[in-house]
């Protein structure tokens, strides 16, 4: 298993006659992923390192039942390929175009969410970004302008809101023998089709994450908001990171987003946040892989003593002695994000921990 | 792109605004001649981006033309906050009754526009946010819009006669049209004032510009002021950079603004202090890596230049043409120490073994070599 992308993936690439496009079009095929069409109004019929183009998203999805898309067109026009994409009933549409103004991703962010219902993280159709370098599910498929080569199968779950440094930092994973389950850059600019908690909620519910990291930065409070929700909600472990903690205040850091304004949005606040919710923070990149390491043996230690309690009738009681603690008083919201998700409800005796 | 009040002003005036006749003045004797045709007792302001400019003598009275014009002088010898007045508002006086505080801003995390209004006009919002959270009424703009009736439920609480909010949630509302339609991050009226015959007023203006939509508003060309930028930030805005200076001796260039930031903070992690923020964006250009090259020499404070770059998109070859080609054109007077990994690694590393530069592939211990070069230089 993943989240988002794996083998049954079929993609559309629009804006795929364009210099990116094409050049994306041909690295994501490379790498295995099924890219069964092309979009590029007007012209429909031409051929793209052997993928067919078509004039709109529809005409593609009758043709060739695609179930997601990758949109690479320029920043003026990228609203419209997303709105394009929820109308043809797309379940995943990821937007690499990076520069558009918020009022365009705020329409795109409403039309989507209209689509799916506010209460189904698990629902189609879902946006990944703008400006964002997409996600790849090692061995599998990828979606975007992640390196392929870099990244290996294995248990963690990776998400960020920056592009190199996830390379950076996945690049170290695979070095250390840490592979990944899925790498997902949501991007870096102030409105985002995914957001870290919905990250966080596909990965807690993905069989095969065993191990999380959070790659934020400086900007908003989605870090802050992402530490509340792992305390309450995310029991596999999670090591974070936050970009940004010599940047001055009032200065936008490259990203649209990245800005410290007022005095908040630091990433002292942020770490300090992540740090109160249980989660480790890296203090640098280098320290993700070990920290990583540790959190996946102690995880993997907890759950080899647990089958050994199991095996002696202790298991049991203690998960219905903390079932009946903390988690049953998860409030409204964890229901309504987790609904639709795989699971339900946390009733399962079986604990992770 | 963060707008001076004039300007912020001329963009509230098209969207039907309140705001008082007047005009822009660079010396004493333009400022005595719009004294003269606004007639009466005019305010100069000072024109420079810094909150505080009242305390700081930057905001006058004058009566008549005459005193405009020793006024004007007085705000034009002035540096607030590092920044010197070299220009003036000039407008109409207004008497005031009582000050309000009206903004829009765009909440990130609930992806809504975000109206601010408050009693507490005319000081920092900030103060009052910190003081007493409960004086400013905050209301979410749905998807459909402000619409009028919501204006006037916001507005008639805190106006003292029907009259007065009935004007005050006018101004919302073309506040919000002003939000939506002129592509702001934030639109901010401080303070919005009320005279003692019950006109409201928009003094001030404070309007933030979303940059990623200039393609669409031509008209934000001439607000663009190049006599505020620095040499190397307009070099990095001409070239598509983002550049931020910084106080420390160690110029970095990477590429990706989060892995940018993470250099920055590496560099201080081991004991450095970074002179920028530098992301050379995704493609690789060699224009872009020359144009870097000289943003950075261009600070005489730096040291020692450290290039971080992982090759994704950016191919590592590419980057390494640029800095021959800069160096070549160029010789650097500081230490370089590169750093390459990815999309092209090899090709790259024989391109600058062949002009004699080395390169390493752990960011860790690039950050370490360069800081220790910086201080031998500094030595």
């Amino acid at each position: 298993m993943s989240i988002l992308v794996d083998r049954g993936t079929r993609l559309i690439v629009q804006g795929i006659t364009g210099r990116d496009g094409a050049f994306h079009t041909q690295q994501m095929l490379a790498y295995g992923t099924q890219v069964v069409a092309g979009v590029t109004p007007g012209k429909g019929g031409a051929q793209v390192h052997g993928v067919p183009v078509f004039d709109s998203v529809a005409e593609a999805v009758q043709a060739t039942r695609a179930n997601a898309s990758v949109i690479y067109v320029p920043a003026p026009f990228a609203a419209d390929a997303i709105h394009e994409a929820a109308d043809a009933d797309l379940a995943l549409i990821v937007c690499i175009t990076e520069g558009l103004p918020v009022r365009d991703s705020l329409g795109a962010f409403h039309k989507v969410l209209a689509l799916r219902g506010a209460a189904n993280p698990g629902g189609r159709p879902r946006l990944v970004g703008p400006n964002c370098p997409g996600l790849i599910t090692p061995g599998q498929a990828k979606v975007g302008i992640l390196p392929g080569h870099i990244c290996t199968p294995g248990p963690v779950g990776v998400v960020s809101k920056s592009g190199t440094l996830t390379y950076e930092v996945v690049k170290q994973l695979t070095d250390r023998g840490l592979g990944q389950s899925t790498c997902l850059g949501i991007g870096g600019d102030p409105v985002i089709g995914t957001d870290f908690i919905d990250a966080l909620t596909l990965f807690e519910a993905d069989g095969k994450t065993e191990a999380i990291v959070v790659m934020g930065e400086i900007g908003g409070s989605a870090e802050e908001e992402a530490a509340q929700f792992i305390r309450r909600h995310v029991r596999k472990p999670v090591v974070a990171f936050v970009a940004g903690q010599t940047a001055p205040a009032g200065k936008r850091m490259g990203h649209a987003g990245a800005i410290i304004s007022g005095g908040s949005g630091t990433a002292a606040e942020k770490m300090a946040a992540f740090e109160a919710a249980g989660v480790l923070v890296a203090r640098i990149p280098s320290e993700i892989p070990s920290l990583v390491a540790e959190l996946l043996e102690r995880r993997r230690a907890r759950r080899r003593n647990g089958a050994a309690k199991a095996a002696a009738g202790a298991a049991a009681k203690s998960a219905r002695r903390r079932g009946a603690g903390s988690r049953s008083r998860a409030p409204a919201r964890a229901a309504r994000r987790s609904a639709g998700a795989a699971r339900p409800a946390r009733k399962s005796p079986t604990r992770k921990k | 792109m963060n707008l001076h009040e004039h300007q912020g002003k001329e963009l509230f005036a098209r969207f039907g605004l309140p705001v008082l006749p007047g005009q822009v003045a660079a010396s004493p004797e333009e400022a005595r001649d719009v004294a003269a045709s606004l007639g009466g007792t005019v305010v100069l302001k000072a024109q420079v981006q810094a909150g505080g400019r009242g305390k700081a003598g930057g905001v006058k009275l004058a009566e008549n033309p005459e005193e405009a014009f020793e006024k004007a002088r007085d705000i034009l010898a002035l540096t607030i906050k590092g920044l010197p007045v070299r220009k003036l508002l000039v407008t109409q006086a207004a008497d005031i009754a009582r000050e309000y505080y009206c903004a829009i801003v765009l909440d990130r995390e609930k992806k809504a526009p975000l109206v601010m209004l408050s009693a507490e006009g005319g000081v920092d919002i900030e103060e009052v946010a910190r003081r007493a959270p409960g004086k400013i009424v905050r209301f979410h703009v749905p998807l459909e819009g402000l619409r009028p009736y919501m204006a006037r439920n916001l507005t008639r609480p805190l106006f003292p006669d029907f009259a007065q909010a009935a004007q005050a949630a006018d101004v919302l509302l073309k506040l919000h049209r002003a939000f939506a339609e002129g592509d702001c991050s934030l639109a901010e009226v401080n303070p919005l004032a009320v005279t003692p015959e019950g006109r409201v007023l928009a003094l001030d203006a404070k309007v933030i510009l979303d940059d990623n939509a200039e393609f669409r508003h031509p008209e934000w060309a001439a607000w663009r002021d190049p006599g505020e930028e620095t040499p190397g930030a307009r070099l990095a805005r001409e070239k598509g950079l983002s550049y931020v200076k910084l106080d420390g001796d160690i110029g970095c260039i990477v590429n990706g603004a989060g892995l940018a930031m993470a250099t920055m903070d590496l560099i201080k992690h081991y004991g450095g202090e970074p002179a920028n923020f530098l992301d050379i964006g995704g493609s690789s250009n060699p224009e872009k890596v020359t144009a870097a090259l000289r943003i950075i020499t261009g600070d005489s404070h730096v040291r020692a230049i450290l290039f971080n770059i992982f090759g994704g998109i950016t191919r590592c070859d590419d980057v390494a043409n640029g800095i021959v080609t800069s160096l070549e054109e160029s010789p650097l007077a500081v230490p370089l120490v590169i750093r390459l990994t990815g999309t092209n690694e090899e090709k790259a590393r024989q391109i600058l073994k062949d002009f004699g530069l080395g390169a390493t592939t752990s960011m860790d211990e690039a950050v370490r070599m360069v800081i220790e070069k910086a201080q031998e230089v500094g030595a």
